[in-house]
């Protein structure tokens, strides 16, 4: 069912319909998904929707207005998928999915160490206040605060230029290599790989600090010198 | 010219969300603005009883939204001063009843003829408080020195700058400058610490606030 202007794909979930949108102004997108609807309302009436929105970057009153609109003529918005972890973050403040499940082949637990080098990292220009939850493949350094409520998970190494107090895991995908480390190491709960270290108390005069696996896997934490 | 429109919140409950509405409503129309004031706690109203006009309530917000009466018939003018009014929310429905559109709606209606819209929001972060933030041009966080208290000002800050509210202002309520100087209770610095916000008041312990109530 491709239209001439084809801005975008529907295709059929077992539970649904999966839309994916090109890479268009979000405008354009809204309306020729909106024409599309309409067009065909006997099709659309009632279903569940899954938008695969591509690197978009959507902010929530973009999503919003497009539920509004959906719900309106009976369409039922359930999951968001994107790229972006800005639009993937406004979905899931909405409530809505941001992954429709499809069989994935099994990933291997195991974690090479040399492939780290080559992993990317995320860099994180902010504070992370409660309830923000970071996922990411790569390496983590955050300029700013992990406040309690926060968590991070990254498969490799978490770097915090600021308070940590959060909750951060490294390593999530078994790298016992990775290294946490903040100028203040005060978490709430630290893990790496599989080893968890519940609530460090607060230090009095913080020193930057890092924490990793030692010899006898054991998570500790020793100061964080240069070199 | 149009009002603004500012929404206090909290996350948690029991803070002083509405006392502080209630009195910062008086504030502005003793110093002579036109106010008018939005119970957005539907289902669990409060305001109406803080400003003693629980029993003139005929028409509420929802009525105003399903189109049951007129915006005008819904808004009380205060027993004393005669530029304030109170939208009570609807006690024997929930927040599903509005949605953040039909508060920007309403507010665009009420921006004209006030210098303040203020609203009180429900605790939590669901449906009620996204009502209740949708219209704001300014958002007011009100916590108290405790460590829970503090945590959701802390999530509440976060979904406002997501979407694109600002970080909004602070005001620490119920501060207790003994409990503060022994160490049993959060300081405003330890409290600023965390949430590294803009603090615009500081509101100390008083029983007199719950007599008077």
């Amino acid at each position: 069912m491709n239209e001439p202007n084809s801005l975008l794909q529907i295709k059929g979930l077992r539970d649904g319909l999966l839309v994916s949108l090109d890479d268009a102004p979000w405008g354009d997108q809204r309306v020729a998904l909106l024409t599309q609807v309409d067009g065909q309302p006997a099709f659309f009436q009632g279903a569940r929707l899954a938008l695969d929105v591509a690197s978009q970057v959507l902010h929530v009153n973009d999503l919003v207005e497009l539920r509004d609109e959906l719900s309106e003529r009976g369409i039922f918005l359930w999951a968001v998928i994107s790229e972006s972890p800005t639009t993937e973050k406004t979905a899931q403040l909405l409530g809505l999915a941001t992954r429709i499940s499809k069989p994935r082949p099994e990933e291997s637990r195991k974690f090479a160490v040399e492939d780290l080098g080559e992993e990317t990292a995320l860099f994180l220009n902010r504070t992370l206040r409660s309830g923000t939850r970071i996922e990411f493949s790569g390496h983590v350094v955050v300029m700013g605060d992990v406040n309690p409520g926060a968590e991070i998970i990254a498969d490799g190494n978490v770097m915090i230029w600021g308070r940590l107090r959060g909750m951060v895991h490294a390593g999530a995908k078994g790298n016992r290599n990775a290294v946490i480390c903040a100028l203040d190491l005060s978490p709430m709960q630290l893990r790496i790989a599989e080893e968890v270290a519940a609530a460090l108390k607060p230090r009095e005069n913080p020193k930057p600090e890092v924490a990793r696996i030692n010899k006898d896997g054991k998570l500790q934490s020793e100061l964080w010198l240069p070199g | 010219m149009p009002a603004q429109v500012i929404t206090i919140t909290s996350g948690k409950g029991g803070v002083g969300k509405t006392t502080t509405v209630a009195n910062l409503a008086v504030a502005l129309a003793l110093e002579g603005a036109k106010v008018v004031c939005i119970d957005g706690d539907i289902g669990l109203r409060n305001l109406d009883v803080i400003l003693g006009l629980e029993n003139r309530i005929v028409y509420d917000i929802v009525d105003v939204i399903e189109g049951r009466c007129r915006l005008k018939q819904a808004m009380i003018r205060d027993k004393k001063l005669p530029e304030l009014y109170l939208i009570p929310a609807a006690q024997t429905r929930d927040k599903n009843a509005v949605s953040p559109s039909d508060m920007n709606r309403l507010i665009k209606d009420l921006r004209n003829d006030f210098d303040f819209v203020l609203i009180d929001s429900p605790a939590g972060i669901e449906r009620g408080f996204k009502n209740a933030i949708a219209a704001a041009d300014r958002v007011i966080v009100v916590t108290n020195p405790e460590v829970s208290a503090v945590r959701d000002a802390d999530r509440v800050i976060g979904i406002l700058e997501s979407e694109e509210k600002g970080p909004g202002s602070l005001i620490i309520n119920r501060l207790n400058p003994i409990l503060v100087k022994n160490h049993d209770m959060l300081s405003s610095d330890d409290v600023l610490d965390l949430l590294a916000v803009d603090l615009i008041g500081i509101v100390p312990e008083d029983e007199g606030v719950i007599i008077g109530s």
